[in-house]
Formats: structure tokens, C-alpha cells, sequence
């Protein structure tokens, strides 16, 4: 919040120089363009989020089960690295056209990758796993009866999806869109890539070339009206709704078995997704990465693997916790100031990464101002892990909030009553009734959070002690410099240490199918 | 199933305890320091580097101090942006000894904004060119990355060129190739020509190079020069070291660097845009002669060959022998513009680009 605070108290000091320069030349294009990316991104990712979460949750196809957890991994690639890669294959000088000028002679019909459609396709790529992560919770914790009540109307599978599954999903499909839509909003690399401008290119463009750094958290601030325009109308629309469900029960004895046509455009689906969203950018990183294996697989580059590791997993585990109580609060006291807290902890997701990381470094210097008051050395607090901590914190905790809180839908509050009346204190109620209901929504939050923190770059630059570097960090470090083949290696290695999560997670929601 | 909550607040119980741990040793190292540090600079303890400029490209630069002083640095690496931001809130609290950047804009930026501690600096003024360094030495450029113009072998012959200005000429309408306007490269490059002729006149400029582009602006140089190669354009304007660094992939990469602005020619800048690499002592560091000390032992015949060597970019010292294969990408004279516009001009130069429609 204090974050967000010192981004809001630009208000009141406006560089209208710059703005007015901003809004003669440049917001008027750059608006509607993210407009645009917003919109198309959402509609892409969820499009594809969910029909791949809803086959892999309740139907039964071959590969389903390596599709299920395999799906997830795009979500380890940086949106920027995914955009390299892809540009660099399809681009005018990459090798797909070479070989297409190489066959026909000419390729001027290829469409053009710097596009609208192209920064498009990029973004979904990397970003419909949130929807499908969060969609594939809503789709399994239905249970077995939604689905029984599909079939004994006689519904085919498409109708049951449409009329059953899809409506008793939406909370949690709005939910994961509402991650895509923030996310696309603080996006500035993968755009960037692309030339594509935004209002994350307006706030760079303002901050670091016409050095007006007010001007640039005024256009952030334009950023967090829209996002908290887009969740008072979701909060609205679902309010009078409710979407528990009384009974956990198997899926495996009632999925639907596809046959015939069905079942191989199931897996053609699948596969065409997995096939451009992960095969694809991985093979790239992979003939980058080969020549320089015997240089940069060294002792340094395992400390990398295992920095961000243990970073990943502590910031998970805190901010999985923090999210759990947060939730559990809101369920218990729905007091108009518990709200706010809550919506205003969830909105440092929209901002870019950058700004919130300044917006951060306001609250922790005045800490630190005080402590040095107080005769205690500065970098007590600056520079240790505990200040990243609290940053991933303010970041990410909309990630880990929204499926926990959808996950608390499924609890009625007779239930509590019923806790209650049994004479359960509110810590029990928390840990034996709570707990096994909302255990799915909190291992996909740790999932998020430690992908998410894996990736994140800005804060990290900004509050790593000295000398401490992560995996992201290098890709960035080399990367800025155009050294893409050595930026390879750690990028590859972010894929390859997020995949343990997701096959934990795999494993455990999926034990029982 | 229970059983996976409460592993995890076990485990994040000791995570905060290892947490606790490392906040604990942070705090013993510098209690040590932190008392004395006003009354004497302490000798063992670590310069701290704020740097814009990537790891692999400084710490081959610090090992090698470290080696000859016994001084051991310390550093982080993060936006320029940022790291001016971040001396600014910190204040007189920070941490940090240097500042060191890879453009002159950023650096008169943080001295405009009181970062950076004047110097009096005989070593600087002998090493380094006045023009590369602030007239108050609060900054100093450590190593020179010059932009070009690169061509294709196979389609340009080197007489058609002549300068940046000539690019928007119309024989090259639909064969000109350019990375984006948001790179500082190419803002300080129109800064130089906003000083060489005017906002009006190099707004003329922009929009003819604009009205000849064959593709919309490229994210990188790179970019730029496999577009050349794979005949999307004829030809571009790149920063040396990318042309290295291809050519070193392929030696029979079908381009070559033309030095532009040579002769004194009516309507034309004179000589080549370079830009630095350098740094400053933060104003408010705790042992400044020790940050001093750092900055001349870069610009010095030592640091200089591996301070822009790493990345084949050209030292700031006329005297110092240039890398043979650099070298052998031709000699060129250098604009002697002071680069002290580049940080006064930068803003106008991007709003010009804005409005010549270069994006």
C-alpha cells in the first residue's frame, strides 16, 4: 500500500510539460494499443486457458496426463525471451522465411511479426497457463456430481461444458483473466521486443529518456484507475452469486471418455499449443545455449540455480501464507475497510515492475533514515532478503489471493456455523475445516508465486544484496547487452527449475483422479 | 492431504529463521564499519559500485583492481533510471561509492540532480579528452562506442554514402534501415544534431530518414543488420560493437562500417557520434578518495584496455593503442561535440523524434 501510495502522491506534483508532450504525441496511439493488447490477449488466453484446463480436468484423452502438467510450462518462460525467440524465427531475416524465400522465391506475403497479431499471439502464449492453472482448480474441485447432472440431462460433452461446467466456473476463469489482464498491463519487455507501444512504453519513455520520473507515475497511475475500474465491475457482477459445493468427489470414474474425431482433435489441440508455447521457444534457447555449455556450466552459474531456487521458495511459502490469512480475514470480517486493504494489497500486480520496485524504495529509505536515527547501521534493513520478501510480497499477492479466495467460494457459511456450534475456535475452524477445502487453490498460489518470483526481475535488481544474482537477472544482464546465445543457458534453466513445482503440484491435486 | 499446511508454515518458519540469520550477519559486518566511518576511510572495507553497465563487462575490470590494490568492490547492476533514482532517496544514507552508466545522458543527469561529487582530478584531465568529461569532473567518460552507418557489400558502394544527414537523401528511399527511437544511441546522436543544426532543420532531417525507412524501426542493432544482410534494407546505423561481434560469427558477413561526416561539407556535422561509457563518485560517498582513486585507475593505461576491450569499444585515452581488430575496421575522426549536451539535448531529441512520427 505504501508502495502504491508514493506512486499516487505524483498527483500532486504534474510535469505538464511532459505530459502535454505525452498527450499531443504519443497517448492517443499508445491507449489504444494497449486497449487492444488487453482485450485480444484476454479473449486468446482464455479462450485457450480454459478448453485445455476443461480436457485435461474432466476428459479423458490419450497423452491427457502429460498434457495436464506439460501445459503449465510456458508459464517459466519470460514474456520478453518468448517474444526474442519467436521473432527471431518468423521475423523478415529469421530462418522460416529464408526458407519460405528459398522455395517461392518471394515471402512478402508472410505476415508481418511486428503486429498487433504477433505481440498478440506472444503474450497469450505465455499467459494462458494462468487461466488454465486457476480454470483446471475450478473444473476438478466441481466435483463428480456437476458432471453426473450433465449426463443424466443427456448433455454431450460440449453442451455439459457450456451449460454445466463453464457457468459454475466463472468466478475462477475471471479470476485467472483478471491475472492475464494485469499482467499485460505491466508488461514493458515482451512489447518493447515488438516495438509495440503501450503505456508501460510511456511511462519508460518518460522516466529514463525525458528524465521525469512525475510524469512517468502519473501514466502509471492512469494504469491502476483502470485496473480497479475492471475489478469493481467484476466484484459487482459476481456478488449476488455463490458457488459452493457441498461434496468432493473423483473424477476419474466419470470423465468424459472422447472417442473417435473427438479424441484426436483433443490432442491435436493440445499439442499445437504445447507445440508453439513450449517446444518451440525451448528448441530456439537450446541451439543458442549448445555452444557455450562447456564455458557458462560452471560452478557460478549453479549459484544462480540455486539463489533463485531458494528465493522462489521462500517468497512462496510467505506469500502463500500471508494470502491464506488475508482470505481467511476477509471470510470473517467483511467490514468495508477490510475490503479495501485487501483489493488495494492486490493491486501491485498491474503496475510495471520498475515502478512499484521505486514506489518500494520510498518506504524502505525512510525506514532506513529512522533506523540510522536511532544509531543503527543503514543497511540493516536494505540489502537483505528480507526487504525482497516484502516486495515480492506487494507484487504478487494478487497472484497467490485470487485462487485461495475462489477457493473459499466453495465454503458455505453454514459450514462455519456449523464449526462454530461445534465449539471450534477460529484458528481450528481455519486449520480443520478451511484448510482441506481451499488446499487446491493454495498449492496452484504457491505454483504462481514461485514462477512468478522465478521471473521477476525489476524488484530483484533493486533490493538484491550486493553480488547476489538470480537466474532472471542474468538473462537480463546478458540479454540487454544483445548476448542472446549466452542468455540462453539461464533462461533455459528458469523452464527447467519451474517445472518442479508444476509436477508437484501435478502430483498432488491429481492423486486422486 | 492435511499434512501439506502444516509442512508448509514449518517450513516457512525456518525460512524466516534463515531469513532472520542473514539479517543478523548483515548487521555484525557492518556495525564494525559504520562507527568509524565518518572519521577516518576505513581500507578494508569493500568500495560499493552502483552500475548501468553489465556484470560481464565490470568485473573483469574490478578483479583486476582488486588485484593490483587490494581493494576489494562490491556492486550491483540495475537501469541507470533506477540506480539515480535509488542515490536520490537514499540521500546521505547510500551506500554507494561510484556511479557508472554506458551513456553521457544518464550521467548529467545524476549531476544535474547533485549526485555526483566534483573532482579535481590531474590524472582525468591528462587521460581523458575535455569534450568526453564534465566540466566540473563530475563525471567521466571511460570508454568511446561510436555509431555508424553500416552498408551492404553486395548492394552499396562505400562512394554513395557520405554522412548521417545524407541518409534521408532520396536515392536511399526504401533502403534505410533504423532500431527503434527509445535506445539512447540513437537520442544522443539526434542530440548531437539538434546541437549541430537546430530543432527545425534536424527535425527535416528525422523525417526524411522516417519518409526512407523500408521497414518500421527494429528493436536493436543487431536486428538491424541481419535485416541489411537478408535484404529487407541496404543500410543502417549501428554502434560498432554489434558489428564486431557478427562479424566475429561469420567472417564473411556481406557488410561493412562507413565512416560518416569525414570531410567538412556544407549542412553536414562534423565527424563521427560517439558516445561514453564512464563514471562518477557519488556525492555523498563515505570514503570519496577511495572512489576517486577508482575512477582515475579506469581511465588509466591499465584499466583502459580491458575496460572497453571486454567489448570492443574504444578507449577513452587518444593514446592508448586500439584493439587490431577494431582497428581494422578503419580510423575515423571522432565529432568533438561536448558530451555534456547529450544529457541537456536528450529530452528535446526525443520529443523531436516523437513528432518526426520515429518510434
Amino acid at each position: 500500500m505504501l508502495a502504491l501510495g508514493s506512486v499516487l502522491v505524483s498527483l500532486f506534483h504534474l510535469d505538464t510539460e511532459t505530459l502535454s508532450h505525452l498527450l499531443k504525441h504519443l497517448l492517443p496511439t499508445a491507449l489504444g494499443n494497449t486497449l487492444l493488447l488487453v482485450v485480444g490477449t484476454a479473449i486468446l488466453s482464455a479462450v485457450v486457458g480454459v478448453t485445455l484446463a476443461w480436457l485435461t480436468a474432466v476428459c479423458d484423452f490419450p497423452l491427457r496426463r502429460f498434457f495436464s502438467w506439460a501445459l503449465l510450462l510456458p508459464m517459466a518462460i519470460p514474456g520478453y525471451v518468448m517474444a526474442f525467440a519467436f521473432v527471431g524465427l518468423f521475423e523478415f531475416s529469421g530462418p522460416v522465411q529464408t526458407l519460405l524465400r528459398g522455395w517461392f522465391g518471394s515471402s512478402s506475403w508472410f505476415p508481418n511479426v511486428y503486429s498487433f497479431g504477433g505481440v498478440t499471439l506472444v503474450m497469450s502464449l505465455v499467459l494462458y497457463p494462468y487461466v488454465y492453472l486457476i480454470a483446471r482448480n475450478a473444473f476438478q474441485t466441481q466435483g463428480r456430481r456437476s458432471i453426473e447432472a450433465g449426463q443424466s440431462l443427456g448433455l454431450s460433452p460440449v453442451k455439459s461444458f457450456f451449460r454445466v461446467s463453464l457457468p459454475m466456473a466463472r468466478p475462477w476463469i475471471v479470476g485467472g483473466v483478471l491475472l492475464v489482464v494485469m499482467e499485460t498491463l505491466a508488461d514493458f519487455g515482451t512489447v518493447a521486443t515488438f516495438n509495440y507501444d503501450t503505456l508501460t512504453t510511456l511511462i519508460y519513455k518518460s522516466w529514463f529518456s525525458l528524465f521525469s520520473l512525475p510524469a512517468a507515475l502519473q501514466v502509471a497511475s492512469v494504469l491502476l484507475l483502470a485496473v480497479v475500474i475492471i475489478m469493481v465491475i467484476e466484484r459487482r457482477s459476481r456478488a449476488a452469486q455463490r458457488y459452493s459445493q457441498s461434496q468432493h468427489a473423483s473424477l476419474s470414474s466419470s470423465r468424459f471418455v472422447l472417442s473417435g474425431k473427438r479424441r484426436w482433435a483433443a490432442v491435436a489441440f493440445c499439442a499445437l499449443v504445447f507445440l508453439f508455447a513450449f517446444v518451440m521457444p525451448s528448441l530456439r534457447l537450446l541451439t543458442w545455449a549448445m555452444p557455450n555449455l562447456a564455458m557458462d556450466l560452471n560452478s557460478h552459474f549453479f549459484g544462480f540455480v540455486w539463489s533463485t531456487l531458494s528465493l522462489a521458495t521462500f517468497a512462496m511459502l510467505l506469500i502463500a501464507l500471508l494470502a491464506l490469512l488475508l482470505a481467511y480475514g476477509a471470510r470473517i470480517n467483511q467490514s468495508l475497510p477490510t475490503k479495501f486493504a485487501v483489493r488495494t494489497s492486490t493491486l501491485g500486480y498491474a503496475l510495471p515492475g520498475t515502478v512499484l520496485a521505486i514506489g518500494l524504495f520510498a518506504p524502505i529509505s525512510l525506514v532506513n533514515h529512522w533506523l540510522q536515527d536511532a544509531g543503527i547501521p543503514a543497511s540493516w534493513l536494505q540489502g537483505t532478503f528480507l526487504i525482497m520478501l516484502m516486495a515480492y510480497g506487494v507484487r504478487f499477492m494478487a497472484v497467490a489471493y485470487s485462487p485461495i479466495e475462489n477457493n473459499y467460494l466453495r465454503i458455505t457459511p453454514s459450514i462455519d456455523d456449523a464449526a462454530h456450534s461445534l465449539g471450534l475456535t477460529g484458528l481450528q475452524v481455519l486449520k480443520r475445516v478451511h484448510l482441506p477445502i481451499v488446499r487446491r487453490g493454495i498449492l496452484t498460489a504457491m505454483v504462481l508465486v514461485f514462477v512468478d518470483v522465478m521471473k521477476e526481475l525489476p524488484i530483484t535488481l533493486m533490493t538484491r544484496p550486493f553480488g547476489f544474482n538470480t537466474l532472471a537477472v542474468r538473462v537480463f544482464e546478458l540479454s540487454s547487452e544483445g548476448l542472446w546465445q549466452r542468455a540462453a543457458l539461464p533462461a533455459l534453466a528458469i523452464m527447467l527449475v519451474g517445472l518442479i513445482p508444476v509436477m508437484l503440484l501435478i502430483k498432488k491435486t491429481d492423486k486422486n483422479d | 492431504m492435511k499434512r501439506v499446511i502444516p509442512a508448509m508454515i514449518r517450513s516457512l518458519a525456518v525460512s524466516l529463521l534463515a531469513a532472520t540469520v542473514l539479517v543478523g550477519c548483515g548487521k555484525q559486518s557492518d556495525d564494525a564499519s559504520s562507527n568509524s566511518a565518518e572519521a577516518v576511510e576505513p581500507k578494508a572495507k569493500p568500495l560499493i559500485v552502483y552500475s548501468s553497465r553489465a556484470e560481464h563487462l565490470i568485473q573483469p575490470v574490478f578483479d583486476l583492481y582488486t588485484e593490483q590494490t587490494g581493494t576489494e568492490i562490491q556492486f550491483i547492476t540495475d537501469k541507470a533510471g533506477v540506480l539515480i533514482e535509488r542515490l536520490k532517496q537514499e540521500g546521505e544514507s547510500t551506500p554507494a561509492d561510484v556511479f557508472i552508466t554506458v551513456d553521457a545522458g544518464n550521467l548529467g543527469y545524476a549531476a544535474a540532480e547533485g549526485l555526483l561529487l566534483p573532482l579535481e582530478s590531474t590524472v582525468l584531465e591528462v587521460n581523458v579528452p575535455e569534450h568526453l568529461r564534465d566540466e566540473q569532473n563530475r563525471w567521466t567518460g571511460l570508454s568511446l562506442r561510436a555509431r555508424t552507418i553500416v552498408y551492404s557489400t553486395e548492394r552499396v558502394a562505400p562512394e554513395e554514402l557520405s554522412s548521417y544527414e545524407a541518409l534521408g537523401d532520396e536515392a536511399f528511399e526504401g533502403f534505410l534501415c533504423l532500431r527503434t527511437s527509445k535506445k539512447v544511441y540513437n537520442q544522443s546522436l539526434v542530440a548531437m544534431l539538434i546541437a549541430e543544426h537546430g530543432e527545425e532543420k534536424t527535425q527535416q532531417i528525422v523525417e526524411s530518414w522516417v519518409n526512407n525507412l523500408a521497414v518500421a524501426p527494429l528493436s536493436n542493432d543487431t536486428k538491424v543488420m541481419e535485416a541489411i544482410v537478408a535484404g529487407q534494407c541496404d543500410v543502417g546505423i549501428v554502434n560498432t560493437y554489434y558489428y564486431g561481434r557478427l562479424k566475429a560469427k561469420n567472417p564473411d558477413l556481406p557488410l561493412a562500417l562507413f565512416w560518416p561526416n569525414q570531410e567538412a561539407e556544407e549542412g553536414a556535422a562534423k565527424g563521427v557520434h560517439v558516445n561514453i561509457s564512464g563514471a562518477g563518485v557519488v556525492k555523498y560517498s563515505k570514503r570519496p578518495a577511495a572512489a576517486q582513486a577508482l575512477v582515475e585507475w579506469m581511465a588509466s593505461d591499465d584499466a583502459q584496455a580491458i575496460f572497453g576491450g571486454v567489448n570492443q569499444e574504444y578507449p577513452i585515452n587518444p593514446a592508448i593503442p586500439v584493439d587490431p581488430e577494431v582497428k581494422s575496421w578503419g580510423e575515423f575522426k571522432a565529432s568533438e561535440q561536448p558530451l555534456s549536451q547529450a544529457f541537456e539535448l536528450q529530452p528535446a531529441a526525443v520529443k523531436l523524434m516523437d513528432r518526426a512520427g520515429y518510434h
